[in-house]
């Protein structure tokens, strides 16, 4: 795989709020068809990083590369012109409007006349649904009233009718019960068999075990390693999480 | 793209499925799809016509309210403030709110005031008939520039709108002081005026059926667009007889308003004068001459069908429920929200200044103190037809429902004799009573 060229490489980002230094000097890389865990506590990075490449902040230095070509993203305008699409944390979906004024926010399609065609968009919501979710049927209520599950399925269809190339999942899972979320992962090994790379976010050790191809693991801005999945156990990655320090590289009995 | 939209076999077509389940009263709201928000409101409405009016017929012994005169003098009244709570309910949408309407209202009169009559007539001479066109034109671009002014500070200065719409409440309203520094500025240019209203300033019985079978053919076109467009994408459709009943009540409604306004005549000196410039004899029965429409009213008719297709078909439109809705996913969606404010406070003030046009063509005098509180009762307006102030939620048609019904209170207590302070007392209290049903009924609904 290293022979390829990385659909996303972000080299040496730095990010501060305030003399805080969200973001350190951090690398990263993600192939087409891979899967990418992002580990670490709260205020580890992980969610910052994530939203310099989704466009929802500016990085102070280091450099952005899509597809090998440096990219320049300022906005998240910027980012979905490069395929980027994210599955926020909080779901970034106005509760107030129906699945498919969500799906198409920013992105409406409309009629010769230029208003938004509401009748095409909820029948182009409902075929992606039907494929995404079989079980969506409330099309004319706002999503306020839809189940935490219901509301992923209308965020990652959103990321799959614009065809996303790369994916940024901002804990995917955490809102959602059992079901949903064995919905989810199988929709994640089908958008990776499609080609796309995926960046996920989580808590969840042995979620992310099951689902990445590798994991990075952050901790106070900074990356502490990262590893292909088959290389590590769970333990190894919580040491990294809570230690900030890479068993495998640096030899687990490190004097305190 | 709506080729492969008609594949479905139409056994399983949703547009072939029964509409509805359901029988009795929720059956046929189902049925008609008709927002039981808005029957709330009408029914509120017609309990305070017949409240006041029963009030007034068995108490002072006249029923005066449901009258064809009362009830073309309040379309009239509420032209003013229903034009601007159109404006208002996109700020409140959006999570904000406009204080300085009012004044801008008064800083654009006085402001057009001195254009026509002072300025313009120096210009084209006076009676020119291009003076009404450009001093309302500058009227309600002042209000824009105004309003937009005003968005700029709140995007972009990050200022709260309620204190940068507070100060524009104090600033424009001495602003308007000072343009004419004090002056009344009456009266204004003769065409002008009748864009306030009265006998000459309504279109008259011939007039107000044009626009009313208008206003029948689009409700029927757009009950059967509606029906096409459902079947093109396999919605499920509206049984026929719910369409049926529906083009019947719009258009019955719309016939009504018609017989009403034309059934009110014009005051018998309006009459005599008009006959005597005409060279008609008036007949020993008097001549019956309709008011018809109030051209305010078309305006504000015209507003409110503008920015309903404005909020509920066009991208503009979305972008602002969606801001309301969650700021933070508009904006991570790629929805520019400051300019989205700077626009949104740009059409508040543009329609603030439509409402001097009318309001000062109207009393047919400018004066800097006119539209005083309107901000207040723009507000309510748009509250009381159920937008609300967390954001995300409201309609054009609910603020203009509520306009009505603030004036319907105010011209009901004023016919049946109530005084000032008892009239601010019950105003003040229908504004927080009908906030709180309206989180009752949202409470439910949910």
């Amino acid at each position: 795989m290293t022979d390829q060229t990385p659909l996303v490489e972000m080299k040496d980002i730095c990010i501060s709020f305030g003399g805080i230094h969200a973001v350190d000097h951090v690398s990263i890389n993600l192939y087409p068809g891979e899967v990418v865990g992002l580990l670490g506590h709260n205020g580890a990075g992980k969610s910052t990083l994530i939203k310099i490449l989704s466009g929802a902040y500016q990085m102070d230095s280091g450099e952005i590369r899509i597809n090998g070509e440096k990219a320049t993203i300022e906005s998240p305008r910027d980012a979905r012109r490069y395929n980027i699409e994210t599955i926020y944390q909080t779901l970034a979906l106005a509760d107030n409007l129906d699945a498919a004024a969500n799906l198409f926010l920013g992105r409406e399609l409309t009629t010769p006349l230029g208003f938004v065609d509401d009748a095409q968009q909820e029948a182009e919501t409902r075929k992606i649904m039907a494929r995404l979710n079989p079980n969506f049927k409330k099309h004319k209520e706002p999503v306020s009233a839809l189940s935490g599950g219901q509301r992923q399925s209308v965020a990652i269809a959103r990321a799959v009718y614009f065809k996303a190339r790369i994916l940024i999942m901002d804990e995917p899972t955490a809102a959602l019960g059992v079901h949903e979320t064995q919905m989810v992962a199988d929709l994640i090994q089908e958008l990776k068999k499609q080609g796309l790379g995926i960046f996920l976010i989580s808590h969840d050790t042995r979620e992310m075990m099951d689902l990445c191809d590798r994991v990075s693991v952050m901790k106070n801005g900074k990356v502490v390693g990262t590893e292909r999945v088959e290389d590590v156990t769970e333990d190894d990655i919580l040491s990294m999480i809570i230690l900030g320090k890479n068993p495998l590289r640096e030899g687990a009995e490190e004097p305190a | 793209m709506s080729s492969d939209t008609t594949d479905i076999p139409a056994d399983i077509d949703p547009a072939n499925q029964p509409h509805h389940t359901t029988r009795g009263l929720r059956g046929f709201l189902d049925a008609t799809e008709l927002d039981t928000r808005l029957l709330g409101m009408v029914g509120a409405l017609a309990l305070i016509w017949v409240g006041f009016h029963l009030y007034g017929a068995l108490v002072n012994g006249f029923g005066a309210f449901l009258t064809p005169r009362n009830l073309w003098n309040l379309s009239v009244q509420t032209s003013s403030i229903g034009i601007m709570a159109c404006g208002m309910v996109l700020v409140i949408i959006t999570r904000h709110i406009d204080l300085s309407v009012g004044s801008i209202l008064g800083f654009c009169a006085i402001s057009m005031g001195v254009i026509q009559v002072d300025v313009l007539p120096a210009w084209l001479g006076l009676g020119h008939p291009m003076i009404w066109v450009i001093a309302a034109l500058c009227g309600i671009a002042l209000g824009a520039v105004i309003g937009s002014f005003h968005g700029f500070l709140i995007a972009y200065g990050k200022i709260p709108a309620f204190i940068v719409t507070l100060g524009g409440l104090l600033v424009w309203r001495g602003a308007a002081f000072l343009v004419a520094r004090g002056e009344t500025i009456s009266p204004v240019d003769s065409t002008f005026a009748l864009l306030g209203g009265g006998p000459y300033g309504s279109i008259g019985a011939t007039g107000s059926w044009i626009v009313g079978l208008i206003a029948c053919a689009a409700i029927v076109g757009l009950l059967l667009w509606g029906r096409r467009q459902r079947r093109k994408f396999h919605f499920p459709l509206r049984p026929v007889w719910a369409e049926w009943f529906l083009g019947l009540l719009g258009c019955g409604l719309v016939i009504g308003a018609v017989l009403l306004v034309n059934a009110y005549p014009w005051p018998r000196g309006i009459v005599r004068r008009y006959a005597e410039a005409e060279g008609i004899t008036v007949p020993d029965g008097g001549l019956f001459i309709s008011h018809g429409f109030a051209i305010p009213v078309l305006i504000l008719l015209a507003v409110a069908i503008a920015m309903t297709i404005l909020m509920t078909m066009t991208r503009f439109g979305r972008y602002v429920y969606a801001i309301g809705g969650n700021p933070e996913a508009a904006e991570l969606a790629g929805i520019n929200s400051r300019l989205m404010t700077v626009k949104i406070f740009s059409i508040m003030g543009g329609l603030a200044g439509l409402s001097a046009v009318v309001a000062s063509a109207r009393l047919n005098s400018a004066t800097n103190s006119l539209g005083t509180l309107d901000e207040l009762y723009v507000i309510a307006s748009a509250v009381i037809g159920g937008t609300s102030l967390a954001g995300g939620v409201g309609t054009i048609y609910g603020a203009i429902l509520g306009a009505l019904v603030m004036q319907s209170l105010q011209t009901g207590m004023v016919l049946i004799g109530f005084d000032a302070a008892i009239q601010q007392v019950v105003v003040g209290s229908v504004l927080v009573l009908a906030v709180f049903l309206d989180i009752l009924y949202r409470g439910k609904s949910k």
